[in-house]
């Protein structure tokens, strides 16, 4: 027998670990990723796959080379990195850009502040807002969906539904004129994932089935998707019942755009939201006034990752500002 | 089924010798009695080397308000007054005895005959309680009779019992209430006369149904006692946690239970109480749970105090080859021992004992701010915060963070995905903090 | 284009100027007149703000010391009595000499010596370990070797020796601050006298249990035998709660304590190797 160890309790442990819960929201993309490989074909496949190498090629590069410590990219984060880039760029995105946005997600966004868990603000939206502002145009060059195409570039490109909506309201257009012109896609397909996008925005079927699985693995819980996604929806329905000429219905802000996407996988993502549940409520409504503020008021015709961005920034004062309920703090007796 | 609404978790329970009849363990042929079993001052030996001693007979009284009497668990003549490592890891002093037959102090009724009626006043009974030397027997060894006395301008309404034995493995709450039903809810009625409760409501979790049964059966026999079937959650063990799980009241923080008319005693304590006060004999023997998934033959003890833990074990089928970790006490909340010498003292409510592999614990990664620890403490307190604090050697400042509430269940530590040492860091804040208060009075 | 260009600078100067008067009030309002000779002695001091002046801060001390007008009872240890000199100068002041200290480690219970009979496992802080066992070697006074000293050391003169699993001091960096001092959970670093050519005779252990107890862990423990006590000539050496303690001011360094004692829990520090018995006696009155 060897020596007896000597520990301070608990003496047994649970059997969720950080590899576990990142490959379990690797698996919950999986529905979302094979939408895109159906809808965008072989670019897809490409976009996903040069983000997923590139953000573990450098994670791996900086941590033995730059910080030379441990390697850890085994344990999945660097992965989920890499496919909530893809998720968030056209299948059009020539890959230079692809790889110049993982070297900012990782290198950047993640490994300058100390590595996983560390950083303030979700690696793959700061990877996607980079390319947004640097390269507008490919950013916002949407192929049109085919079934199983194996185009490596799609030659018909087109406007998101959203970017489609600002555009003709900044031409003075009505809601009902733009949606009558036929440049919508049918409610049906825009469940489905058959409309313009981002990779792993178009379908939020597929999405939503992911989100269940993170609930029912008990990776996320409720409180920031319900939250974001409600507030968005209320948001856009009291609008709409104020004009809705000028303000476009409820439902269609929550199947179009990042938001599902957003909702489920990047909002909830651990490290960048608030640890208490009233603290996630409070982030989730947050995320959701300022996503409707600027799919309606601002620049750009999208608002998710800004939203979810801003939003990571105030979660240490969240963290701050709303602790959990403590036991034996309010007394109710009887 | 009720529980408790705040965090909790709910470990593996292995309860390996649920089915295990609690057994006489063989007398020791020595046994070490540490001076201090109990919260509060050590006792002082009132025996020398020398002496012949009976079983039941005084051989270290109280000191002082927080201390508890002990008796000899053994007769026998006592060798000689020495230090030996105990459970706290650290040298004791210890009476030791060597053991010659097995006589015992006249005035123990030593009879299996149950006793029913309840002839002493309010009173007597806290003096019996006191002058046995009974303390809790759920591991946080309180003297019993300190807990017994209600404060002034305070009303005890409920007596809680707690049964729950929400630590995975630990059986001996479990055997007891199966096998001194009986005599157990006898000391109930026992504490509630002394406490001048008309209720006493005995918290029991559900994966011990058959205890619940049979209980329930029996205590119709009794006045105001009632059974509360529990779902199975940890910590529900925890006075706090106990009493919102059966009554539904938040004890204030750094209050004690008395503060919402509850008082909280152990199902070993009340069977305790029950022999003291009935049989007239001391606490110098408890029921111990010898288990783990390595060992032969998980089982449950009846040992006197004083027993070296190595014996108990080697009734159990012997020290596995690859037993990385002996531990006195549950999976959760128990102690590391670092020597097999060690004593079973008052508080010995199990030995646990896990493989190398067992014992290892996980690397530590980088926090990944899950917020689970956060989720599962049942104070509501945030154990990635203090640990942050303590890392940064600012323990000091987690005071604000209500780190005093902390229970040390392990909850954190245990859920965490990243492996860290949560509790270890809690635990080292409390103690500063806990310096700094004491300075501050 | 004109018009828009006057408007803009004279709202802008004129927010200036508004800015630098509600400053320039605020400042009157806000003065703190300070002693100026506070800043010329923060200047002279290290800087290192490591409280071992018993101040918190190089420049808290400077205020002090201002306040005092005074140098007794003032001591930078980092600085030394060259630092103190200087201030002396500044001030007009008489400087306190005082003898430079060394933090020493009281422990020689070495992996070898101490033999490892459990294993910890957890945080790596010698305060939680303590907390919660007596140690790897069993002993409850030894050293722990988890290092909470060198962590606390700012001026890295501590590292734990792989071999032993002891601290080292360095004789060079050590500015007997005390940081390690109240960082050990067990008290085993002391601030001794550093003596001249660093030499140093002191007793390498803590452990006040009964001699056999202490034995039983540990071949070089101090088992309280009493031999140093009755060996040493200058009532340097005292014996209490099994454990022999050499007061520095008293100690000669004859180094007699040292051979006598069984267990050579004495150590002896930066002596030349051992000669011939006059030889050392006459070393050791040369250095009286």
């Amino acid at each position: 027998m060897g020596l007896l160890t000597v520990s301070g309790s608990p003496h047994i442990k649970g059997v969720d670990n950080v590899k576990k819960i990142m490959y379990g929201v690797v698996i919950a993309m999986i529905p979302a990723m094979l939408i895109s490989f159906y809808f965008f074909g072989l670019g897809a496949i490409k976009v996903t796959l040069v983000a997923i190498a590139s953000c573990l090629l450098f994670e791996f590069l900086i941590q033995r080379f730059l910080l030379k410590g441990k390697t850890t990219i085994n344990d999945g984060s660097a992965i989920i990195t890499g496919i909530l880039l893809s998720f968030n760029v056209p299948s059009s995105m020539p890959s230079w850009m692809i790889i110049i946005g993982s070297l900012v997600a990782i290198g950047i966004a993640k490994m300058s502040f100390g590595g996983l868990g560390k950083n303030p603000f979700n690696p793959a939206l700061v990877g996607r807002v980079f390319l947004l502002i640097s390269f507008p145009v490919d950013m916002t060059n949407w192929p049109k969906p085919q079934a199983f195409s194996t185009a490596l570039t799609d030659a018909i490109t087109g406007p998101t539904p959203l970017a489609i909506v600002k555009e003709g309201i900044s031409k003075g257009q009505t809601i009902p004129e733009i949606m009558s012109s036929g440049k919508i896609p049918a409610y049906v397909d825009m469940l489905f994932g058959n409309m313009g996008g981002s990779l792993g925005e178009i379908s939020t079927i597929a999405i939503l089935i992911g989100g269940l699985y993170l609930l029912f693995r008990k990776i996320i819980t409720w409180h920031i998707p319900v939250s974001f996604i409600g507030t968005t929806f209320v948001f856009a329905l009291i609008l709409w019942l104020i004009d809705p000429s000028l303000y476009i219905n409820p439902l269609f802000h929550l199947i179009t755009g990042g938001l599902m996407l957003g909702a489920v996988f990047m909002a909830t993502d651990m490290v960048t939201s608030p640890m208490s549940k009233t603290g996630q409520i409070i982030f989730g409504f947050g995320c959701g006034v300022l996503t409707i503020l600027i799919r309606v008021w601002g620049a750009y015709p999208e608002g998710v990752s800004f939203a979810i961005l801003l939003m990571n920034s105030v979660t240490p004062l969240i963290n701050k500002g709303f602790k959990p309920t403590k036991f034996g703090e309010v007394v109710k007796n009887g | 089924m009720k529980t408790f609404k705040l965090g909790g978790v709910h470990p593996e329970e292995n309860k390996l010798s649920a089915d295990k009849a609690i057994e006489i363990l063989p007398l020791p042929k020595v046994v070490y009695v540490p001076f201090s079993q109990h919260l509060g001052a050590p006792s002082v030996p009132v025996v020398d080397k020398g002496d012949a001693v009976k079983v039941g007979q005084l051989i270290a009284k109280a000191q002082g308000f927080i201390s508890a009497n002990i008796h000899a668990p053994v007769s026998g003549k006592v060798a000689k007054i020495d230090s030996i490592i105990d459970s706290s890891g650290y040298r004791k002093n210890v009476i030791v005895i060597n053991t010659e037959g097995d006589e015992w102090d006249e005035s123990i009724d030593t009879s299996t005959e149950i006793k029913r009626d309840i002839l002493l006043s309010a009173k007597e009974i806290i003096d019996k309680i006191h002058e046995k030397g009974i303390v809790g027997m759920g591991g946080a060894t309180f003297p019993t009779y300190v807990k017994m006395m209600v404060p002034e301008g305070k009303k005890a309404e409920f007596l809680v019992i707690n049964g729950v034995e929400c630590e995975p493995y630990l059986t001996s709450d479990h055997r007891l209430m199966l096998e001194k039903g009986e005599e157990m809810l006898i000391g109930v009625s026992i504490l509630m006369k002394t406490l001048n409760v008309e209720k006493a409501l005995i918290g029991i979790e559900s994966n011990k149904m058959d205890a619940i049964n049979y209980l329930t059966v029996l205590a119709q026999k009794f006045n105001g006692i009632s059974i509360i079937p529990l779902k199975v959650m940890y910590p529900q063990g925890g006075e706090k946690q106990l009493i919102k799980s059966v009554i539904n009241r938040e004890v204030p923080s750094g209050k004690l239970p008395i503060e919402v008319g509850c008082v909280v005693q152990n199902v070993g304590t009340a069977f305790a109480v029950y022999e003291a006060v009935q049989k007239n004999k001391p606490l110098i023997e408890r029921v111990v749970t010898v288990t783990g998934k390595s060992l032969k033959k998980p089982s449950n003890f009846i040992a006197r105090i004083g027993t070296p833990i190595i014996e108990l074990i080697e009734y159990a089928g012997g020290l596995p080859e690859d037993t990385g970790k002996v531990i006195s006490g549950g999976p959760m909340m128990g102690k590391a021992l670092n020597s097999l010498e060690a004593p079973v003292t008052k508080g010995t409510s199990g030995i646990l004992i896990m493989t190398q592999k067992e014992s290892k614990r996980p690397e530590q990664l980088n926090c990944i701010r899950c917020a689970k620890c956060v989720e599962v403490c049942p104070m509501g307190i945030e154990p990635y915060l203090i640990a942050l604090y303590t890392e940064l050697g600012k323990a000091e400042e987690t005071e604000k963070e209500r780190v005093m509430d902390c229970i040390e269940c392990g909850s954190c530590s245990y859920i965490c995905p990243s492996g860290r040492y949560l509790l270890d860091n809690v635990r080292i804040a409390k103690s500063k903090v806990g310096y700094i208060i004491r300075n501050r009075k | 284009m004109n018009q828009v260009l006057i408007y803009s600078v004279v709202t802008l100067s004129s927010l200036g100027i508004l800015a630098a008067v509600i400053l320039y009030f605020i400042a009157q309002k806000f003065k703190v007149i300070e002693d100026p000779r506070i800043d010329l002695i923060a200047d002279l001091l290290p800087g290192a703000n490591c409280g071992g002046c018993g101040y918190a801060g190089c420049r808290n001390l400077a205020g002090e010391i201002v306040k005092k007008e005074d140098l007794s009872g003032f001591m930078c240890p980092p600085g030394g009595n060259d630092t103190m000199k200087k201030i002396a100068a500044v001030l007009g002041l008489e400087a306190v000499e005082t003898e430079p200290l060394i933090a020493v480690i009281r422990c020689s219970g070495s992996l070898a010596s101490a033999q490892k009979k459990s294993e910890y496992d957890g945080v790596s802080t010698c305060l939680y370990a303590h907390m919660l066992f007596s140690g790897e070697s069993g002993c409850p006074h030894g050293c722990l070797g988890l290092g909470d000293c060198v962590v606390s050391c700012q001026f890295d003169a501590i590292y734990i020796d792989s071999e032993t699993n002891l601290p080292v001091v360095s004789n060079e960096k050590c500015v007997a601050c005390g940081a390690c001092v109240k960082a050990c959970p067990r008290s085993i670093i002391e601030l001794r006298k550093k003596g001249k050519k660093d030499r140093r005779i002191f007793v390498s252990c803590v452990n006040t249990e009964k001699g056999a107890v202490a034995r039983k862990n540990c071949k070089v423990a101090c088992i309280g035998c009493g031999k140093c006590v009755k060996e040493c000539k200058f009532d340097a050496i005292t014996m209490e709660n099994n454990i022999a303690y050499i007061d520095f001011n008293k100690c000669t360094l004859c180094r007699k304590c040292v051979s006598e004692c069984p267990t050579d829990a004495i150590h002896e520090l930066n002596f030349p190797p051992k000669k011939p018995k006059q030889e050392v006696v006459e070393q050791s009155e040369s250095n009286q």
